[in-house]
């Protein structure tokens, strides 16, 4: 990990397409949220949009793919804490995920995930990679609570 | 271990103590074999205690809809009890709060079996 104390931190990193690589970026991200000073309930929503996302990028982009990677980058400033999580499946589109707060969803079992991100997060981005991929970007406004 | 799981008996209703991290791998595959042995034995009264539950995440909110639906649709009532305060909002937020019955105290949840 790559994490200057102080206002500015980074990390990069390339992580195996495993289950336990949602447990190390979860952490990762975490400690450098704390040393960015972010307020703890955000640092739970930051840890909890994360762990979704890399679960996203594990699980249903590269599909635990051992020649696949996840990109993880993080960047915070005085402003804002930012969080770029990049998988190299196939990708998917935003409006065909089905809306989980819907009646005839709400006891599935699954398809929460971006939900909970949008939720926790001030920002979202989802983008296409080229040639393949979904790069995703997660932002917390800091000094919001 | 991410989970730590215990059942127990309290009349005829079955409890199952959760404690620990309820999360994709581990953790919600736990829990949902130890939902599966409890309806497996006939088990339709099931009181989950997630008091000692610090994280759960949309995995384990999947495996306790499902173990919701699956009790339900024998016949018997899946309950919850102990709930902290991100849990509850994590259930407020998805709109699952109102689709468990949720209680505070053991005691006033086991009663409410009968």
């Amino acid at each position: 990990m790559e994490t200057n104390k102080g206002e500015v931190g980074s990390i990069d990193q390339f992580m195996d397409s495993t289950l336990e690589s949602v447990d190390a970026a979860e952490a990762w991200v975490l400690e450098a949220a704390e040393k960015a000073g972010v307020h703890e309930d955000d640092l739970h929503k930051i840890g909890m949009a994360v762990r979704e996302c890399m679960v996203n990028a594990v699980v249903h982009g590269n599909r635990y793919n051992a020649h696949k990677k996840v990109h993880v980058t993080v960047n915070a400033t005085a402003e804002r804490f930012t969080i770029k999580i990049a998988d190299q499946g196939e990708g998917f589109d935003l409006s065909d995920l089905p809306d989980p707060l819907a009646e005839e969803n709400l006891l599935r079992h699954s398809g929460r995930g971006i939900f909970l991100i949008q939720a926790f997060m001030d920002d979202l981005e989802i983008r296409r990679l080229v040639p393949s991929g979904t790069e995703v970007t997660l932002v917390k406004n800091l000094g919001s609570s | 271990m991410s989970v730590k799981l215990n059942t127990r008996q309290v009349g005829d209703v079955s409890v199952l103590d959760v404690a620990g991290r309820i999360t994709l791998g581990e953790g919600s595959s736990a829990m949902r074999d130890a939902l599966r042995d409890m309806v497996s034995k006939g088990q339709k009264k099931i009181l989950l205690n997630l008091g000692e539950v610090s994280y759960i995440d949309s995995s384990g909110i999947g495996e306790l809809v499902s173990g919701f639906t699956t009790v339900a649709n024998l016949g018997g009532q899946l309950k919850l009890l102990g709930l902290n305060k991100r849990v509850k909002d994590l259930l407020q937020i998805t709109k699952l709060y109102t689709v468990f019955e949720v209680h505070d105290d053991e005691a006033s949840a086991i009663r409410s079996f009968s």
